[in-house]
């Protein structure tokens, strides 16, 4: 069961992240990105990481898509214009990628004593992952509110109407 | 049937959900190198932090620890600031250029 659930969420990740880079209108690539973090959403529950898995839906599939998709909108993104790319891209580029894909997947299948996955498999729990959050960890989560704090007045800064200078260049 | 069912492995090698990570990642990087819109380029990079999320998550499962989830956990709240100013500074660069196309902003300056 655990082999079926895996093989049909493995197989949606990889379909939608094949998509992405297939789909030249930006709103499909976003929504093919949905498919990917929501069936990332239940290999953690498979993993046993059901906190993680609420998470993924509402953080990433629900808040960082939908700023996604609103930009896209917002922005009225066309088609893109498909054009060569740079030669460095395409010479050393790709050539990289698959080096570091081929590298990565044989010291992963060369390495020794990792486990299985069983379906029969303890879930950590929310009380147990905030156990650790909130004492041992507490003041990198403090500062993350911080960093949150900060990210919110750039983005307000950065994205309002710059009324200000608009109205002083009509003054001069 | 049954049978059949009954001769499928249950259990799936974590080496399995490492490669799947690997190649979320490799993925990403080819969408950052051959997309030409800003946005969609932006999305490459969430995609290569779902990679890492992944193989985070499994390596917790395989050491029962629970701080692999909790860098996680960080990873997203990172993720999720670094989406909000992104985006700011892509629209900012809308308004600046009219244009999301990576190729015709080669210029730092306004």
């Amino acid at each position: 069961m655990h082999l079926i659930l895996f093989l049909i969420f493995a197989g949606f990740c990889l379909a939608g992240a094949i998509n992405l880079l297939l789909q030249s209108h930006p709103i499909n690539s976003a929504l093919s990105l949905i498919v990917v973090m929501t069936s990332l959403a239940v290999l953690y529950l498979l993993l046993g990481a059901e906190f993680l898995a609420a998470a993924q839906v509402i953080v990433y599939a629900g808040a960082i898509m939908v700023l996604f998709t609103f930009v896209v909108m917002l922005l009225n993104a066309s088609r893109e214009d498909r054009t060569r790319g740079s030669r460095a891209a395409s010479l050393i580029g790709f050539p990289a990628v698959v080096a570091i894909l081929a590298v990565i997947a044989t010291v992963i299948l060369h390495s020794q004593g990792l486990g299985v996955a069983k379906l029969s498999d303890g879930i950590t729990t929310t009380e147990e992952l905030s156990a650790v959050l909130f004492t041992k960890l507490l003041l990198p989560f403090e500062v993350t509110s911080v960093l949150i704090l900060i990210a919110i007045l750039g983005a307000v800064a950065l994205a309002r109407h710059d009324d200000d200078n608009a109205e002083r260049t009509g003054e001069e | 049937m049954s049978s059949i069912f009954a001769q499928l492995p249950q259990d799936v090698p974590l080496s399995w959900y490492l490669l799947l990570s690997a190649a979320l990642f490799s993925l990403g990087v080819v969408g950052f190198l051959i997309k030409r819109n800003l946005i969609t380029v932006f999305m490459s990079i969430e995609l290569m932090l779902n990679g890492v999320n992944l193989s985070f998550v499994t390596f917790a499962h395989q050491w029962n620890a629970v701080k692999g989830q909790i860098f996680v956990f960080f990873v997203m709240m990172v993720a999720a600031a670094e989406a909000a100013v992104g985006l700011a500074i892509i629209i900012a660069v809308f308004r600046a250029r009219a244009t999301l196309a990576v190729d015709r902003i080669d210029r730092m300056k306004l």
